[in-house]
């Protein structure tokens, strides 16, 4: 019989599980793993080094590129590192705004998650049930920003705008006849609030058509249970944060123990994982999903009763109204000068971390007193999982990977930046 | 300053006592400078002792500190010569291929790594700043044996800052193309690049060239003392003085 060496296997940049543009090196032993070397970069963009030739507010549409399915926490945390540097207090309804799209987002990145986790381990269906739910959470992205993706709608001292009063409705056309348009927009016919409440009324039934799916589906806990397991000293020591972190049963949220914007005036729990493996991970970015839920219904009832001012009045950061402006010397000469120059930071340095859905994201922003950053820094948490590659398949089969690479909760925008 | 941040500080000055050369508390973060000589046992010191148990590094990063407080317009005053200003190539944006940049004063410490770390049992954070000693060839020990997070991102510090870890047993380019040439997130590294890459039917392959582009900068860098932060200054300033 011949005698059968190790051998080397490419995996991706183009694979449909390799979630983007990663290229994995596989050394083999038959079809057991002994060593995997991920090659990132292939989507670097440089976006810090951009960030460091422009006025501050025109990088928060590029951090929407970071981890492109968690869109608004990602400017979050750049928008939380200005404002520490510049020590402002953002208005409380502002707060609340926020914290609710952090929490529309954690579902958002959650079903996109579950959606291609599911697809790379052979379910199917759960993909398009994932999907069904994302399209009417972008559509309240588009309601409040006017894009159903990259939102650019957190501003240092507040947000963009007020939520808006109504809903954008279906229009009839000749795929859509009166009377199926009439149903789409039955939930529609209200402010985004009540888009919003109704959606929160709904999802719980479809977190458990999700777990009727999975849950105690026999080939998704063949394919996760035992798979990738990371014990809680190593999650430590490799990094770890967020999801990754509580399925090793660390209890770790930063909502909860660093908490910022209203988190402490929620109700919400924080689920933990026992085993360190893919389902303890997957049960717990399930039950996340329904916590998120309860947070955003807590803060549509918070909004609803308590209208407010959404960013702060001070004109040197944030600009004045349009009416203002016509009529105001000042308030043009303030407008001018923060779309021609922006403004300055006082000099020092600010590490700002938001809960992230994928893990601790943070931004680390030096200030020489420019009207530019002098460096910025991201921590993706997807750079630090990815780094553990190798630790988490070694000794697994090659199938396995696909499982780790979907239970690290992989994307790319936030890896290479 | 919370008292969380006050104890923090007194533990590290008492358990570190020499090897810290600057303590700065500031934002509700402190940040630590150390010699590049003593980072490795700083940090299992700050790893391991009971009272601050840093157990996870949350980011390592490369700083260059080459043009810090360099602006391309000056505030002081009104000049002269109106428009001709802000366009030297004084700034990383305005730079082109063989371009230097002016930046002078070679002699402080150029390259740092920063590091964050977070302690789970006593829920504080703390950054971690060592300067590299030689600016032409920027040599740090590695931490990667304390935390081995450190791995990708002293890699990462390597290919963007080219500061070299020492003893870290991995240490390849990361984030940039497969054969790369230079640092580019250095301040002399011009925003617009070096190279630009193409195919080329008569050759039929793929062939790198110059820069076609040319540099643009849409927004000069200022330097502005704004007196909202100098009155809030002032009022901290007069704060501790009635304090003490």
């Amino acid at each position: 019989m011949p005698e059968i060496h190790n051998y080397t296997l490419n995996f991706g940049p183009q694979h449909p599980a390799a979630h983007g543009v990663l290229r994995l090196v596989l050394e083999m032993d038959g079809e057991v793993i002994q060593r995997a070397d991920p090659h990132i970069g292939l989507l670097h963009r440089a976006t810090e080094k951009l960030a460091e030739s422009k006025p501050y507010n025109q990088s928060i549409g590029y951090m929407d590129r970071l981890d492109y399915v968690s869109m608004m926490c990602n400017e979050h945390g750049y928008v939380m590192a200005i404002e520490n540097l510049l020590g402002i207090e953002v208005p409380e309804r502002a707060q609340y705004i926020r914290v609710m799209f952090d929490e529309i987002t954690r579902i958002l990145n959650h079903l996109m998650w579950i959606g291609t986790h599911g697809l790379d381990v052979g379910a199917m269906t759960i993909f398009l049930y994932a999907f069904r739910e994302r399209e009417d959470l972008m559509d309240m992205y588009e309601a409040v920003s006017g894009a159903r993706m990259h939102a650019t709608y957190y501003r240092p001292g507040g947000v963009n705008r007020d939520l808006p009063n109504v809903m954008p409705k279906y229009k009839e056309s000749k795929w859509h006849s009166k009377k199926e348009v009439n149903g789409l927009n039955k939930n529609r016919e209200g402010s985004l609030l009540d888009f919003i409440e109704d959606f929160t009324s709904r999802f719980p039934t479809y977190v458990d058509e999700y777990e009727t799916l999975l849950t105690d589906n026999r080939i998704w806990k063949q394919r996760t249970v035992d798979i990738g397991i990371v014990s809680p000293e190593r999650a430590k020591q490799l990094g770890f944060t967020g999801a990754m972190l509580r399925g090793s049963g660390i209890e770790w949220d930063l909502r909860k123990k660093q908490p910022y914007e209203t988190y402490n005036k929620l109700d919400f729990d924080i689920p933990v994982g026992t085993n360190g493996d893919c389902y303890d991970r997957y049960l717990v970015r399930v039950e996340e999903m329904r916590q998120s839920n309860r947070i955003i219904k807590q803060c549509v009832e918070w909004l609803k009763t308590n209208p407010g001012p959404v960013i702060l009045e001070d004109h040197k950061f944030a600009p004045p109204r349009r009416e203002e402006m016509k009529a105001d010397m000042e308030s043009l000469i303030h407008h001018f000068k923060l779309f021609t120059e922006g403004f300055c930071l006082p000099v020092g340095e600010s590490y700002a971390a938001v809960e992230h859905p994928k893990g601790e994201f943070g931004v680390y922003l030096v200030s020489d007193g420019a009207n530019k950053p002098y460096r910025l820094k991201v921590r993706a948490p997807g750079f630090a999982h990815l780094s553990a590659m190798h630790e988490m398949t070694v000794g697994h089969m090659l199938s396995d990977v696909v499982a780790v690479i979907g239970t690290q909760d992989i994307v790319f925008g936030e890896i290479d930046r | 300053m919370s008292n969380k941040l006050q104890d923090l500080s007194e533990k590290l000055q008492t358990i570190l006592a020499s090897q810290i050369q600057t303590i700065v508390v500031d934002c509700n973060e402190i940040t630590i400078e150390v010699a590049s000589e003593n980072l490795v046992s700083v940090a299992t010191t700050l790893r391991d002792h009971d009272d601050l148990a840093f157990e996870q590094l949350i980011d390592l990063c490369g700083v260059d500190y080459i043009a810090y407080g360099k602006t391309e317009w000056s505030t002081d005053g009104a000049s002269a010569t109106g428009f001709s200003r802000g366009v030297e190539p004084a700034d990383t944006g305005r730079l082109r291929f063989g371009d230097e940049l002016n930046a002078g004063n070679n002699d402080i410490p150029r390259f740092a790594s920063v590091i964050h770390l977070i302690s789970y049992r006593h829920n504080h954070r703390l950054r971690l700043r060592s300067f590299a000693k030689d600016n032409q060839f920027p040599l740090l020990p590695s931490v990667i044996d304390v935390w081995n997070s450190a791995n990708w991102y002293e890699r990462e510090a390597f290919d963007l800052y080219g500061i070299v870890y020492e003893n870290h047993p991995d240490l390849r380019r990361i984030l940039t193309d497969y054969g790369f040439v230079g640092h580019p997130f250095r301040k002399d590294f011009p925003l617009i690049g070096n190279v630009e890459m193409r195919y080329d039917p008569e050759q039929q392959r793929v062939i790198y060239e110059p820069v076609s582009i040319e540099p643009r900068v849409l927004v000069p860098r200022v330097i502005r003392e704004d007196n909202r932060y100098l009155h809030a200054q002032n009022e901290q300033n007069k704060e501790g003085a009635t304090d003490a």
